[in-house]
This record gives C-alpha cells, sequence and structure tokens, in this order.
C-alpha cells in the first residue's frame, strides 16, 4: 500500500510547507513585533512596507537586511521536485539540501547579527564594523524555519529512515529542534555567561573567582559564623531527602499494613503538595511559631520562657520542606510497598521467618527503588525550593534564593547566578547518578503476569506502633497548618487585630456589576486570569509534545534514542530557578527574544512539565500491546493515522493526567517564573511574593487559599473524568480489590 | 516549533478582534520605585494626557543593565524612581539624555543639585532620609530602653533584636554603609558596623524587609528608610521611626531620559508631568512616603519631617562610583560579615 502511496507525484504535505515557506517569508512580518505575538496592531500600521513590521521578501526589496536575500535559493529549490516522484533520489537529495541550507543560514545570520550588529569580533574584521542589526525572529522568520526543518525531515525520510515514514522523522526533527531550542541552547547558555568578565570578554578566571567564592563554599559555619550557601543547601537537601523518605514510608506501611480505620483521609494526603501554592507553608509557620506566633507566644506565657527566633534558619526551612515534600514521598512509596508482591513475603513466613524477619529482609530490600526514588525527589524539591528559604531562611542561605538575589538585587550579577546554577545543577545530577548506581542492575521486579491473591502481613507491632504514632502525629501537625492557612485568610491583621472579616478577599477578587458588564475591580484578578490563561494555553501543549515524545520513544526504534531520552527527561532533575537564568539568558537577545512576553512562560511550563507527559505516556503505552499499531498499518493506515485514531483513544486516561498536572503545575510554579514574568504578564505566584514583601500576608494567604480551590477543583474534575473512562476487560483480582477500596 | 505556532495564531486570531485599530502616542516607562506607585503613575499619565504608556517595574539595577544592554537600539523612553546612584551612573556612562525641565523653578535645592552634578541627565523626583524603627510592644516586652542615635544600637542589651539587609544585595543597605562611613570616618565608621554586626539578628535580602519583619513582631529594631518605617506604621503596625540624632544619609529617587529615546517628545511631556505637584501627590495613594521634590506637592503629616532631621551632606558622587562601592562592599565583606555574631 505503502508503495502506492510513494509513486504519486502529488505531495500534498510536500506543497503545505513549501507554501507556508513562502508565506513566511513573503506575507508575514519577519521580526518580532513590538507588543508580542498576540498584537495586531502591525496590520494597521505601515505594514508591509515600515522596517519593523516588513516580511523579508519587502525588506530585501527596499535594499535592507540582504544577508537575508540568500534564502531564496532553498526556497526556490524545492519547487523543483514537485513533479518528480518520492522514490527518485533526487527527490530527496533536493530537498535534504534546501532545509538544511535554509535552516542553517537562518540559525546561522540569527546568531551572528544582534542588535548590536556583528555578535563576533571575526566578523566584524571580516566585514567591517557596517551597521546591521537585527531584532529576534518573528512569525515570518518562526514560520519559515519550521517550513525549512520540515522540507528536510521529509528528504530524509523519502531516502528510506523510518520506512521512509513522514509523520515519524517529522516527529523526531520536530522533538529534537525544540528541546534544543529550549532546554540545551539556554542550559549551553548559561554555562558560557559563567565565563563572562564585565565587559563581556571570555576568562577562565573570573569563573574560578566566582566559583571559590567564600560565600559559597566557606565553612564558617563550623566555628560560629556562617557557612556557604552550597554547604547549607547540600545538608538541607540531604536532610530533607532522608525525613521525607522516612515519614513517607511511615505513611505507606500505616495504609497498606495496618488496621487503621481512616486510610482515606490519610491518601488525601498525597494531593496537598500539587495543589499547595509556595509561601502558604512557610506563612502558617511564621504565624504559628515566629517570634509573635501563636503558639510561640502561648508556650512563652506558660513556662515563663523569653520566646526567640528560632525559626528562621535551617529549623524553619527544614520544617516547611518536610511537610511540603512528605506527602510526595507517600505518594512514591505507596506504590511501591502496595506493589512488593505478598508472596514472597508468605514464602518468608513460610520458612519460619516471623514478622519482623520478614520486613528487614524481605520487604525493605524490595522497596529500595521506591526508597531512592523518594529520596531522590525529596532531595532535589528541596534543592530547587524557592518559596521556603525566602520566608523562613534568616542567615540560613541556599543556592536558589542567592540566584535569584544575583539576579534581581543591587548587585545584578547574571554571570555569579550563572555559577551559582551550576553547582545547584551539578547537585541534582549528581544525586540522579547516584541513584542509578546504588539501585544497580538487581532486578526488584515482583509483579509478574502471574495471579497473586496473597495478602500483604500487618507490621510488627514493634514497629507497627511507632510508626504509626510518627504517621498520625505528623498527619495532625500538617492538618493543623493548613487549617491555619484557612484562618490567616479571614483575619484582619494577623497578632494585631483578630477580628474576623472578608476583606481580604473582596480587596482580591471583588466585581462589580455594570451596564457593559462584569468589571474585574479587585487587585488579583489580572495576575489570576494571566495564570489561568497561561496554565490553560501550556496544558495541552505539554501533553502533546509529552505523548508524541512517549509514543517516539514506545514505539519507534531509531539512531540516537537513548540521548533522545536523556534530553527530553533533562528538564526534569534541572531546578526551576536554573531554568528562569538560563531561560534570561538566553531569550533576552535575538534571534529567539522573547523575554517580558506571554509566550516564555508558556514555553517554560512545557518544558518543566513534558517530562511527567512523557513518563505518563510511556506508561500508559507500555500497556497497549504492538498488535494494535500493526494491525492498524497493516490495513493501510498510515502512522499518523494509527497515532491519531488507535493510540490516542486508548491513552485518554494518561492525556487527562498530563493536562491537568500540568495545568496546576503552571498555577503553583514559582521558581522559574519569578524570573520570566514581567508588568505585562503576571503570574499569580509572584503576585503573591509581591504581597508578601509588603507585609501584606492577610492578601496573600486568602489569593493562595483561592487558590488551593480552585486546583481542588481540577483535580476532583480529573477523578471524575478518568473515572469514567473504561477500557472493557475482565476485571484482574488487584483491580477487583482496589475498586472495592475505592467506593 | 510547528505546534508553537500554530497555538500562538490560532489564540492571536482570538485576541485580534480586541485590538483597537486606533494609533495614539506612545510612552515605554521603565519604573524601578515599588509596583502599585508604578501602576499608579502609568495610568494617571494615560488619563492625563491620552498618551498610552507601557510600563516595566524592575530594581533600579536591573533596570541600568537592562539599559546598558539595549543601548545601541534603545526601547526605553523614560526612567522614573529608584535610587539615584544607578541614575548617576548611567548619566556618566552617557546613557541617558540631557534635558533641562521648564518645571525646575518649582523644586527643592537638593532635587536641581542632583541634575546639576549628572550634567542635568537626571532629576530627582523624591528624597527620603535613612533611620531606623521598632516595634514598641516588642521593645517594652523586652524591657528595653528607646534607642534614639546610631551608637545606641551597639548596646549589648540589643543583641539579636537588630536587623538591617544586606549591603551586598540591596542598595539601602549600602547606603547605611556609605552614611556610617561620611558620619564617622572609614574607620570608626567600619568599627561601627562591626559592633552592629554582633547585635544583628539577620541580613535580610531586600531593603525594607527588616521594619516589616519588625511590623509583624518578628524582629524589633529595623534599620531601613524612614518612609518605609512610616509605611509600616500608617498600615497599623506598632512601629515607631526614629531619627538618629548624629545625623544620617539619604537617598534621592532620581528620574531620567533615556539617550536616543524612540518617543522622545512623549519622554519630556512625561518627565515635566511626573514632576508636577499633581503628579507627585499620587504617592500619598500608595503609602509612598518619601519627601515629593516639587516645592508645591502635598507631604503627609505622617512622612517624616525633613526640616527636623539632620542630614549629612551625603557625597553622592563619591559614594556612587562603582569602584567605590566595590572597595567598600569587599571590605564590609572581609571585615565584618566573617565575624562570628
Amino acid at each position: 500500500m505503502r508503495n502506492a502511496t510513494a509513486d504519486k507525484t502529488t505531495h500534498p504535505i510536500l506543497i503545505f510547507w513549501i507554501v507556508a515557506g513562502w508565506v513566511g517569508y513573503c506575507l508575514l512580518p519577519w521580526y518580532m513585533v513590538e507588543g508580542g505575538l498576540w498584537s495586531f496592531e502591525w496590520l494597521v500600521d505601515g505594514y508591509p512596507f515600515d522596517e519593523d513590521y516588513a516580511p523579508a521578501a519587502f525588506l530585501i526589496g527596499q535594499g535592507e537586511k540582504l544577508w537575508l536575500a540568500p534564502l531564496l535559493i532553498p526556497l526556490a529549490l524545492p519547487l523543483l521536485v514537485l513533479r518528480r516522484s518520492k522514490s527518485d533520489p533526487l527527490y530527496a537529495q533536493i530537498l535534504i539540501l534546501s532545509g538544511t541550507l535554509g535552516f542553517g543560514w537562518l540559525i546561522a545570520q540569527g546568531f551572528s547579527i544582534g542588535i548590536r550588529g556583528f555578535n563576533y569580533d571575526w566578523l566584524s574584521s571580516l566585514f567591517g564594523d557596517i551597521r546591521l542589526r537585527q531584532f529576534g525572529m518573528g512569525y515570518g522568520a518562526m514560520i519559515c524555519a519550521s517550513a525549512f526543518l520540515f522540507l528536510l525531515t521529509q528528504g530524509i525520510a523519502a531516502r528510506g529512515a523510518i520506512n521512509g515514514d513522514v509523520f515519524v522523522v517529522s516527529a523526531i526533527g520536530g522533538v529534537i529542534t525544540i528541546v534544543t531550542a529550549f532546554v540545551f541552547f539556554p542550559i549551553a547558555k548559561m554555562l558560557f555567561a559563567a565565563f563572562v568578565t564585565e565587559d563581556g570578554a571570555y576568562s577562565m578566571s573570573v569563573f574560578f573567582a566566582k566559583f571559590f567564592d567564600d560565600r559559597l563554599w566557606g565553612l564558617g559555619c563550623l566555628w560560629g559564623a556562617r557557612c556557604g550557601a552550597a554547604w547549607n543547601s547540600l545538608f538541607l537537601a540531604i536532610m530533607v531527602g532522608f525525613i521525607t523518605t522516612a515519614l513517607g514510608l511511615a505513611f505507606a506501611l500505616v495504609v497498606t499494613r495496618s488496621g487503621f480505620r481512616y486510610k482515606r483521609a490519610l491518601r488525601a494526603l498525597t494531593v496537598l503538595p500539587i495543589i499547595t501554592p509556595p509561601f502558604v507553608i512557610g506563612l502558617a509557620l511564621i504565624l504559628l511559631f515566629g517570634l509573635s506566633g501563636t503558639v510561640t507566644q502561648f508556650f512563652a506565657e506558660l513556662f515563663g520562657l523569653q520566646p526567640t527566633r528560632w525559626l528562621y534558619g535551617l529549623p524553619g526551612v527544614l520544617i516547611a520542606q518536610t511537610l511540603a515534600f512528605t506527602p510526595i514521598a507517600f505518594l512514591v512509596l505507596i506504590g511501591v510497598v502496595e506493589g512488593v508482591s505478598p508472596s514472597m513475603e508468605e514464602a518468608a513466613q513460610t520458612l519460619r521467618a516471623n514478622r519482623w524477619q520478614t520486613f528487614k529482609t524481605v520487604s525493605l530490600p524490595l522497596m529500595r527503588p521506591g526508597l531512592a526514588n523518594a529520596f531522590l525527589l525529596g532531595f532535589i524539591e528541596s534543592m530547587a525550593d524557592f518559596g521556603n528559604p525566602l520566608v523562613l531562611g534568616g542567615n540560613f542561605d541556599v543556592l536558589s534564593t542567592e540566584i535569584f538575589f544575583a539576579i534581581v538585587g543591587a548587585q545584578y550579577d547574571q554571570g555569579r547566578a550563572a555559577v551559582l546554577a551550576i553547582v545547584l545543577l551539578f547537585f541534582t545530577l549528581s544525586a540522579f547518578y547516584a541513584q542509578r548506581v546504588w539501585l544497580g542492575k538487581k532486578s526488584y521486579t515482583t509483579v509478574t503476569g502471574k495471579g497473586d491473591s496473597g495478602v500483604h502481613p500487618l507490621m510488627p507491632n514493634g514497629l507497627a506502633i511507632p510508626v504509626m504514632i510518627v504517621a498520625l502525629g505528623w498527619a495532625l501537625f500538617t492538618a493543623a497548618v493548613y487549617a491555619m492557612i484557612i484562618y490567616g485568610s479571614v483575619v484582619e491583621l494577623w497578632g494585631v487585630n483578630n477580628s474576623l472579616t472578608f476583606k481580604h478577599y473582596v480587596t482580591a477578587f471583588s466585581l462589580r456589576f455594570e451596564e457593559e458588564g462584569i468589571r474585574w475591580t479587585g487587585a488579583a484578578w489580572d495576575s489570576f486570569w494571566t495564570t489561568i490563561t497561561i496554565a490553560a494555553i501550556a496544558a495541552p501543549l505539554t501533553a502533546a509534545v509529552g505523548l508524541v515524545t512517549a509514543y517516539l520513544l514506545t514505539r519507534q526504534s531509531f539512531a540516537g534514542k537513548n540521548a533522545f531520552e536523556f534530553g527530553t527527561m533533562l528538564s526534569f532533575a534541572i531546578p526551576g530557578t536554573v531554568i528562569g537564568v538560563s531561560y534570561i539568558l538566553a531569550f533576552n537577545v535575538p534571534p529567539i527574544e522573547i523575554t517580558g512576553t506571554g509566550v516564555i512562560l508558556v514555553i517554560s511550563f512545557i518544558f518543566r512539565n513534558m517530562p511527567v507527559g512523557v513518563r505518563a505516556g510511556i506508561a500508559s503505552m507500555s500497556q497497549l500491546d504492538r498488535s494494535l499499531d500493526e494491525s492498524s498499518l497493516t490495513l493501510g493506515a498510515n502512522s499518523w493515522q494509527t497515532f491519531r485514531r488507535i493510540i490516542l483513544p486508548l491513552l485518554r486516561p494518561a492525556i487527562l493526567a498530563a493536562l491537568v498536572y500540568s495545568f496546576v503545575r503552571a498555577m503553583t510554579a514559582i521558581s522559574a517564573v519569578i524570573f520570566l514574568v514581567s508588568a505585562e504578564y503576571d503570574m499569580a505566584t509572584s503576585y503573591i511574593i509581591g504581597r508578601v514583601e509588603n507585609n501584606d500576608y492577610g492578601l496573600a494567604i486568602a489569593y493562595s487559599t483561592t487558590l488551593i480551590f480552585v486546583m481542588l477543583a481540577a483535580v476532583g474534575l480529573l477523578q471524575l473524568l478518568v473515572g469514567q473512562v473504561q477500557i472493557g476487560r475482565r476485571m484482574s483480582q488487584s483491580q477487583t480489590t482496589s475498586q472495592k477500596e475505592s467506593t | 516549533m510547528k505546534k508553537l505556532t500554530t497555538t500562538a495564531l490560532g489564540t492571536a486570531i482570538a485576541l485580534a478582534a480586541s485590538v483597537s485599530a486606533a494609533q495614539a502616542d506612545k510612552l515605554t516607562l521603565y519604573c524601578s520605585a515599588q509596583e502599585d506607585w508604578c501602576q499608579l503613575m502609568a495610568r494617571s499619565f494615560e488619563d492625563a494626557t491620552g498618551i498610552d504608556v507601557n510600563m516595566t517595574r524592575k530594581s533600579s539595577g536591573e533596570t541600568f543593565a537592562q539599559i546598558r544592554a539595549e543601548a545601541s537600539n534603545p526601547k526605553g523612553d523614560v526612567w522614573w524612581g529608584g535610587t539615584g546612584d544607578p541614575h548617576l551612573q548611567a548619566a556618566e556612562e552617557g546613557l541617558t539624555m540631557e534635558y533641562v525641565s521648564p518645571m525646575r523653578d518649582q523644586l527643592h535645592d537638593w532635587a536641581i543639585s542632583q541634575a546639576e552634578s549628572a550634567g542635568n541627565r537626571t532629576i530627582g523626583i523624591y528624597s527620603g532620609a535613612l533611620g531606623y524603627g521598632y516595634n514598641t510592644d516588642l521593645l517594652a516586652a523586652n524591657n528595653l530602653p528607646e534607642p534614639s542615635c546610631w551608637k545606641d544600637l551597639l548596646k549589648p542589651e540589643y543583641k539579636g533584636h537588630v536587623q538591617m539587609a544586606n549591603p551586598n544585595s540591596s542598595g539601602t543597605a549600602y547606603t547605611t554603609l556609605a552614611s556610617m562611613v561620611q558620619i564617622f570616618g572609614e574607620d570608626e565608621g567600619f568599627e561601627f558596623m562591626k559592633g552592629l554586626h554582633s547585635n544583628i539578628n539577620q541580613y535580610t535580602k531586600s531593603g525594607s524587609a527588616p521594619i516589616k519583619a519588625a511590623g509583624r513582631g518578628e524582629n524589633t529594631i529595623g534599620i531601613v528608610f524612614m518612609h518605609d518605617a512610616v509605611a509600616q506604621a500608617v498600615s497599623g503596625f506598632p512601629v515607631k521611626v526614629v531619627a538618629p540624632c548624629e545625623g544620617t544619609g539619604y537617598e534621592i529617587g532620581s528620574m531620567s531620559i533615556i539617550d536616543g529615546a524612540r518617543n522622545e517628545d512623549e519622554a519630556k511631556k512625561f518627565y515635566d508631568w511626573a514632576l508636577s505637584a499633581e503628579a507627585q501627590n499620587l504617592a500619598l495613594q500608595v503609602n509612598a512616603f518619601q519627601v515629593p521634590s516639587n516645592k508645591g506637592a502635598q507631604t503627609s503629616d505622617s512622612a517624616p519631617d525633613m526640616s527636623t532631621i539632620k542630614l549629612i551632606n551625603y557625597d553622592f558622587k563619591k559614594y556612587g562610583s562603582s569602584d567605590e562601592r566595590k572597595r567598600l562592599l569587599q571590605k564590609w565583606d572581609e571585615d565584618v560579615s566573617t565575624l562570628p555574631q
């Protein structure tokens, strides 16, 4: 069947991209239009002759930006092959030539000619210092670039790569290009920034001076002064990793292996970290345990003690992060603890091991991957955490806040921020590596296709009692903190005037009904709608990129697949602060100049949250048997049709999960966002930070509480929708039991 | 890339309907004061003149860096607000434009001398004196005496009760450091900072954070600009403001027109308007208690009375220069911040 289509001489996809290339070159404004992508002022303001809005063809016609002229050659080349068949070797060669030339020239000119003329000295010495300059790429340049890219992939496909499958080759090319542009390029740019001196030259000594700074690696805390931020971060992250893993394990054991009655309430804890905006935990802790906190005052009066500022510094950050990240460890471990096959444990007991021995020698070792994962997540989350150290850090400097203040403070030192970010990235990547090594190549598989109808043994008593006490105590503490958050949003001025009021909600979310419609008069509406819009745009894109990547990873094999997988998962190990810094360094200048726009926020969310979409997609796609694809292909569908008609519908739960997760994460993200917001595109979290800095705790907490409920609604909606997606099949033993549990 | 573009296009078409076709005069404003003040200034100028204002708020350090980066292709027109040092530096590097406003005769002398020291490339729009504030409740609860001078803060009974920002990250704290050096001389000034160090409970990152913590009862004494302390007192926190008896330094918030501004006429209009009493009165609506540079502008009753504060003759030229700044900060880093507390 496929041979028949290959012999046709009309190529609709090819024609589409050729036309797109010409439209981008001749009709659309080549450069970024002032006012952003979504502004259409240019249509009425001097287009197509105004230099700011002109398409490339008009610019050249007026004798401007002549370096864009060579692009006409690769644009014209593919016209030659329109009448040729795909099997003609010339077809592939010309397309590859045109794509490579066009894309390569676009990139080369974009990087060599910037706002201030040539970006590299050797270019100016070669061509002289003429006043050339250009701004960031706009619609025209972007569409042209896409056209060249997909001409290239069509050429590669025509040469026979991946069975000549245009869709798969284009998808691979597309994903590689965007991951390169929005993950690797900014990171590389940041690495370079660490070596730049004040006057713009490159120098190793600058890097070393900043790297071996005492504020980074000092060990003063051993003799009463202060330690460097790197040690602080490392120490804190290790502590948080251990404590959250231990607490998470305690919760998981209580839920799966004890007679505790209110397991469902405990399970609800797992939702908390996903829907909690940053800061609120820190703020609630200050209101409870700060110098003038409720609890502090109560005990000070009770025992006649002098209240202290013990909360500010390591203790406060540690408590806040443990509160915030324990549920994540719980979420990871609950699956693992449930997954340990009961038959193994039963076998141990049959061999006369007592419950304690069984737990120690069988159950616990089998949980190793889960423990390692939980630790890793706690470690990375703590390293990347920005909100809690900001409000509770005191003199305890950590890398994430130091990076922030290197960029926004009076020092304004991008090089220092880059060096700090490199240290942070080094720590998280090392943790990833260490986890791999620790787990080794042993097999931890206990769930097999065979039926396994055993029941998990209860914990030994010596373990059960302390575990129950710890888990329940922590659960109560968490509940108290969250109750405080809600209470804090309805008091006038905490600590000074404790009368109840809805004033903060009114300030934030008031609206007036007028003749022209609703007037959103509340102070928070602007950032609220921006957040919802950006999150709503980012979520489907995240899911799409994630699922296409997952499809390529599970269903296709191609050279360099491992590197491809590493690249797509890399952004998961990169803390948000690092992403933020690298994005402003990379996208502040042409060719991609998008700082201060909404686009940069959307893009940062896509690549921050994409790994989750990939993982969710891989997990569900591995459950779909390949025979489904094969029968579809055998029946004559191409791979795009197979993907759309067969795989996508079966992936609905994964799609929904990726959608809601990325939507909610986009609403609570702060670490990357704080660098990327602008007056026009302010996000909820950065608005809240502003309120916190202004001492306006009431408004900050009221806004956060509102966000919590909005996100709860989103998560609830997801549960409702996913619950209805049922794939018709017999229920296995384990599904029946879990169904019972959840009803 | 393809996906992004198509979605962007789709959204764009949806949004296009809401974009009005009318062309208005426009102005790009870089604002380095607090967010709500910036917003209010931008909106009020739009109302007063019908010129569209595109406002970006960034700290003065960031804005300075941005203007420097855009020097060959300026995108901003006016830079309003923020402490004077970076404005002076920008003037020194020729990044801002000479302009003598017809509003000058309405201004205080300090605002004009700021302009003259920079070859008329910048001008003072407000000023604020350095001082400190304390939480009256906490002071009473700890049976501490009321401080009234800088040297009072060195007393051992205030150990763990004083907070200031880190001079590396905050312009306010750098002004404190430079003021101490000018009040007491360099050697004694650093001795003062060392003594203060042992009483400090936290060096915050942002300049006004110490007094905010004091307002909430999380700290007793905060070294800040007095107008920030007043803002806390006005919001209902038990904060009392102190103008230290030895005299004190101050900042002059400034405004400059960016050299090569695309909308130069609109920029001049904004410049003149921002110096008017009417525009400077807006500060009161957003609890900004700095002293306005227009003699006719209102000052709040709660604002610190500049005539009763002993101001030193602050040498903006010397202490605003980046070499001196670097030297003092490095000395502070090495001699003061490493001491055990």
